[in-house]
């Protein structure tokens, strides 16, 4: 059909952007963020004379890159309007079901085949129940959160499995070059994927779309229900990716393996700048949140803050961040009053 | 009691000239990011009096009704009431300082009872600051004779039809004891009926004193029951006086700054082949056993009151629900549509009338709401490519003439008739061959309203088929080239040519039925 001859009729030209990108980013959430991240780190290295050590440093990053990995998948699916609580019991299910194939005999690639597969596994039976059945995803994952974990505990009691090969311990023990371990290399190359997934494909766009208006994504021919379980699978699968990674390196498998981290990766996102109403969200700025998170709690072990202040200041991290946008924009409305 | 009223408002002392205004805005203003929304507009109400608020889709009509109610915050300007100057930071202050609306779609909530949904937030308490049931039943009961309905406030508000809820917002507007009454197109989606019933309660409130800010784009509404007139334009104030001094084409005029007509296009309609066959349509419970032809070049018209079934069958046919029985043949090729991305596949697109929830993705820019449905075309192996989504958006704006500061702002912040025009160019860029426009000019004013006339005729003249949805005569009898009238969910009734009256059409929606001579 000849649409376009249409197009010198009488319409005005309207500019593309109101404002240029670099505008945008100066006064993005994600800026303010790295000069936090900055702030921190030029406080830790204040904080303790071994901090800036490099190896230090490295061990520093084992205290974000797992749940970071977990984060990126779980800021699609808030942006998407949904959430899924139970990832910290999907990594203690995958985990132990991934001791329960060594005992069998199995090797490496078995045990990660075995870790993704529980993963992707879980992912999908969260989907079901929320897309498949229209429960709320709130409700079902905290219910799955239980039954994960109490499977975990059914199998293992208070026994451990232990005994990994040792060429399992490189995922989460080895360093690719010099004081870069694995898990960093793993860290910034899913960083990297996610961003790509969430601003530069059709999917992503998806997943805004969906998040800002779910019916009217709907009424635009975006298949809503395939792209929300796809969510969960891949939440489901990142959780399986971060098992393997938190299991070779504690290099034993117990039931309690990983226990409140729902709550720290969901503070990532959020503190990354992901709406917890979905819509809107950015991958870069939930990996200088998982950096920020990192620092402060490597920080707080430097100066031997013991571990319950670090679970009360994740908490009302939580609440700052998630009041803080609506505590400016209500007094911005008062002075305008 | 109407004819009553009319009879005391001729010889009413508070009607007079002269008599001092109720409520007074003056040198208001108010901006947002890249558009002026209002600029120094003035506006005066009166006790006892009617004042229409008329002007065309972004004028500033939402803006102003949000200031009076708080919601927004005028940058510049005052508020003047009852001689005192007022401000309201937000919106219960509005509420204390007696100014009450009545909006298109008041949020109601449907397991709570009559009584409750009328005092929510402010029921009468006992001495012991619980909620006094006995007392909050009786003013209920009070409020809505006082409107002249007869509804009982236990029940809950589910078991009501649409009129009837439409009648507990409008108590519940009136639960608190303002002077100040906005009525934000309260006509916009009821029947004949409800609407001569909302005419008989202005009526009332005006005998009762209060001040009424009445906001339509019906020419003939304002004519009947307004007093006054204030006319907006592009944000501005161009007009305002004694509606018995104005003609209608004269308030148009003002409203658009340039004289319309309102005619419709004239069409040479050349149909070609058929593009689209229904057969047997069935639903549940919406509607039963739909079938009809469609050719391409044509506009097919469906008339029926609200609640006939014909927004749930286009959307059936467009995949968003799922028929029980029927078939669609499309270039008579059997075709089967599960969801509405594969209704997009086959050429068939849907504009929704509820914009605001099935239309518009707000949060989006306005480039995006455009690309959603176009994403295979504009992208590469699923990749994004924001050139190409540009370029789109810039073709189907310019064809529309939307009016907004930039293609990456959000559709959220455009007025309701370009948030349509970005609803109805985010479809053509998909090149469909046929589009379906439910209710495609409700609540937009008579300049849009002309141009989406005169685009429908020239996407039928490029040889789409059109289906379009309408509860109003003249713009029925304008456009289509056959009208098919619903009532109940089934079809009753086809009519062209010179058959098509007004009269035929009323009385097969309302089904009368009558020995054809």
């Amino acid at each position: 059909m000849s649409l376009a001859t249409h197009q010198a009729s009488t319409g005005r030209q309207i500019p593309d952007r109101l404002k240029t990108p670099l505008r945008r980013f100066l006064a993005s959430w994600e800026l303010l963020l790295l000069c936090v991240a900055v702030a921190v780190f030029i406080l830790n290295s204040f904080a303790s004379p071994y901090f800036l050590d490099p190896w230090n440093l490295s061990d520093a990053t084992y205290n974000f890159t797992e749940k970071a990995m977990i984060a990126f998948a779980m800021a699609l699916l808030i942006i998407s309007g949904e959430i899924d609580l139970s990832v910290a019991s999907i990594i203690a299910l995958a985990s132990t079901a991934m001791g329960f194939a060594l005992q069998l005999g199995a090797e490496t690639p078995l045990l990660i085949l075995t870790g993704l597969g529980v993963g992707l596994l879980c992912g999908a039976f969260n989907g079901f129940l929320v897309t498949g059945l229209g429960l709320p995803s709130i409700v079902v994952t905290i219910g799955t959160m239980s039954l994960f974990r109490g499977i975990s505990y059914i199998v293992l009691g208070d026994k451990a499995y232990t005994g990994y090969p040792s060429e399992f311990g490189f995922f989460g023990q080895g360093y690719v070059w010099w004081v870069i371990t694995f898990e960093l290399v793993l860290f910034a190359v899913t960083a990297v994927i996610f961003a790509i997934l969430l601003h530069r494909t059709n999917f992503g766009r998806a997943v805004f779309a969906i998040g800002n208006n779910p019916v009217g994504a709907l009424f635009s021919g975006i298949r809503v229900t395939r792209v929300k379980f796809a969510l969960f699978l891949l939440t489901g699968l990142m959780s399986g990716v971060a098992a393997i990674c938190l299991t070779s390196r504690l290099g034993a498998t117990r039931p309690s393996i990983a226990f409140g981290w729902e709550l720290e990766v969901v503070t990532m996102v959020v503190l990354g700048g992901v709406s917890i109403l979905g819509g809107s969200g950015s991958i870069p700025g939930v990996a200088i949140a998982a950096f920020v998170m990192g620092m402060v709690t490597f920080g707080f072990g430097l100066l031997n803050v013991p571990g319950i202040v670090m679970s009360i200041f994740i908490g009302l991290l939580l609440i700052a961040v998630i009041a803080l946008p609506r505590i400016v924009r209500q007094i911005l409305a008062r002075r305008k009053a | 009691m109407l004819a009553n009223t009319q009879g005391i408002e001729d010889a009413h002392p508070q009607s007079a000239k002269g008599s001092k205004p109720a409520l007074s805005l003056t040198g208001i203003s108010k901006s947002f990011p890249g558009v002026k929304a209002l600029s120094e507009v003035a506006l005066e109400l009166y006790p006892g009096e009617v004042t229409a608020l008329v002007g065309e889709n972004g004028a500033g009509k939402s803006t102003i009704v949000k200031i009076l109610t708080g919601i927004y915050q005028p940058d510049e300007g005052e508020i003047v009431i009852d001689e005192n100057r007022v401000t309201f930071p937000t919106a219960q202050d509005a509420g204390k300082a007696g100014v009450t609306a009545i909006h298109q779609e008041t949020v109601l909530f449907d397991d709570l009872s009559v009584a409750e949904n009328i005092f929510i937030g402010h029921a009468p308490k006992t001495r012991l600051g619980l909620i006094n049931r006995g007392e909050m039943l009786n003013q209920a009961q009070n409020l809505l004779n006082r409107i002249g309905a007869s509804i009982d406030p236990h029940v809950t508000l589910r078991e009501l039809g649409i009129a009837n809820k439409h009648l507990v917002a409008i108590a519940r507007a009136l639960s608190i004891d303002a002077s100040i009454v906005i009525m934000d197109e309260p006509t916009a989606s009821l029947s004949h009926k409800e609407i001569e019933e909302t005419y008989e309660l202005v009526e009332r409130l005006k005998a009762e004193g209060k001040a009424i800010l009445f906001i339509s784009h019906k020419f003939d509404e304002i004519f009947r029951i307004a007093d006054r007139y204030t006319v907006f334009r592009d944000g501005q104030m161009v007009g305002a006086g004694r509606i018995k001094d104005v003609s209608e084409r004269e308030l148009v005029k003002l409203m658009v700054g340039r004289s319309v007509d309102q005619v419709f296009p004239k069409r040479a309609p050349e149909l070609g082949k058929e593009v689209l066959k229904v057969v047997g349509y069935s639903h549940p419970t919406e509607f039963e056993d739909i079938g009809f032809t469609l050719r391409s070049g044509e506009i097919l018209g469906f008339y029926g009151l609200v609640g006939a079934g014909r927004s749930e069958f286009m959307q059936a046919l467009f995949g968003v629900t799922r028929p029980s029985k029927g078939a669609i043949r499309i270039d008579d090729q059997v075709a089967v549509i599960r969801d509405p991305n594969e209704a997009i596949g086959h050429g068939i697109v849907y504009v929704p009338e509820d914009r605001g929830k099935q239309g518009a993705v707000k949060g989006l820019p306005i480039f995006q709401n455009i690309s959603l449905p176009s994403l295979k075309e504009t992208s590469r192996n699923g990749f994004l490519r924001l050139v190409e989504e540009f370029r789109l958006a810039r073709d189907y704006t310019k064809r529309l003439d939307l009016r907004a500061a930039a293609l990456d702002q959000d559709i959220g912040e455009l007025s309701g008739g370009n948030q349509q025009k970005v609803v109805i160019a985010k479809w053509l860029a998909t090149k469909p061959r046929v589009i379906i426009l439910d209710e495609p000019t409700k609540g937009i004013d008579i300049g849009s309203k002309a141009a989406v006339h005169e685009f429908m005729a020239e996407l039928a003249a490029e040889g789409l088929a059109v289906i379009m949805v309408s509860s109003e005569i003249p713009e029925i009898l304008g456009m289509s080239d056959r009208v098919i009238v619903m009532r109940e969910g089934r079809i009753a009734a086809e009519f062209e040519g010179p058959d098509l009256t007004p009269e035929h059409l009323v009385r097969a929606a309302a089904g009368i039925v009558e020995a054809r001579p």
